[in-house]
């Protein structure tokens, strides 16, 4: 199999239709797997943040963007930078908490709902949910670690980010909201790996 | 001119790939414990990089390091200048592309892909400050 070692910083155009549908595709085998909603929100979480955590190097070394020094910086770069890249849409930056820990982004349009419509047995799924793995993966990636791992007599502290969807406008809001909170933990000992 | 070695680090410390063409001589001890000490080195080092200006020793140790905590660490002789671009082309050409974006390759433990291995060993002896002689 012969692959191109230097795409340099074109990308490959697919169609977003073929995009939606595999995306709707994935979801809906999900449903049929699991049974239940939260249970398929758990799953799309989990493969999101697999997948983040490679998306995070493919952004690294194609966009220049170098480190991030607070929250804010790494909102501005998520909105203005690496939505743009992956799913060609900007959302807006709202919300910030007094502390600067917490922000939203709106997103007016999401290209992984085009033709969708939630059935009403379907209330509780949170269709979109491997979006917020990704964001959780990819930042839980690349917000510093204060110390490497391999120095267990040392208390350790991990930065992770939450994500989630308090606004959906498959289910009839006005637009897609994703709350986003850095949470800093110190745990004494060796983290577990992660999933 | 010329390149002695070259090692890829996670940011757990874990050495997912080194090469090496033109090395003088061998540390005496297994690859394992000799990569440990290169991580410990370096750990150490940026911990005061920006206070002090490198002292001018007999090779010279290129660093390049993501906000991911990849790690890519070549070692050279004294003849050869700055190589950020190089370094961000191992990461981004080659190991994003050939590695990161492969879902069979598993991250955090050694690079197991031979395409990975041959392409950075051409791209590396492609390079101008490379020579088959070393010094």
């Amino acid at each position: 199999m012969s692959r191109q070692a230097n795409r340099g910083t074109e990308s490959k155009k697919m169609s977003s239709e073929l995009f939606t549908l595999t995306y709707g595709a994935l979801v809906t085998q999900l449903c049929k797997d699991y049974e239940n909603d939260e249970d398929v929100n758990k799953q799309l979480d989990k493969m999101g943040f697999n997948i983040g955590v490679r998306l995070i190097e493919d952004f690294l070394a194609r966009s220049n963007v170098g480190r991030c020094h607070d929250f804010r910086e790494t909102a501005d770069v998520i909105a203005k930078v690496a939505f743009k890249m992956y799913l060609g849409i900007t959302p807006s930056i709202t919300n910030w908490s007094p502390a600067g820990d917490e922000f939203s982004l709106i997103l007016e349009n999401n290209p992984l709902v085009d033709f969708v419509e939630l059935p009403d047995n379907h209330s509780s799924l949170i269709y979109s949910n491997l979006l917020c793995g990704v964001l959780r993966g990819a930042l839980e990636m690349a917000v510093a670690r204060q110390l490497p791992l391999r120095f267990p007599t040392v208390p350790q502290v991990q930065m992770a980010v939450e994500a989630k969807f308090v606004q959906d406008t498959l289910k009839g809001d006005g637009v897609t909201e994703i709350r986003m909170r850095f949470i800093r933990r110190i745990e004494d000992n060796l983290p577990a790996g992660e999933e | 001119m010329t390149v002695h070695n070259l090692y890829l680090f996670d940011r757990n410390g874990v050495c997912l790939h080194y090469s090496e063409w033109h090395r003088k001589k061998q540390a005496g001890i297994p690859k394992e414990e000799e990569y440990k000490l290169m991580y410990g080195m370096l750990f150490s080092i940026r911990s005061f990089v920006s206070k002090m200006s490198p002292l001018d020793i007999r090779y010279k140790l290129h660093y390049y390091e993501t906000p991911t905590g990849i790690k890519v660490v070549m070692n050279t002789d004294l003849g050869v200048g700055p190589i950020r671009d190089v370094l961000h082309h191992i990461y981004s050409a080659l190991y994003v592309e050939l590695v990161v974006k492969n879902p069979l390759c598993p991250l955090g433990q050694t690079v197991q892909s031979e395409l990975f291995r041959s392409r950075l060993d051409s791209y590396v002896r492609s390079l101008p400050f490379f020579s088959a002689r070393a010094g």
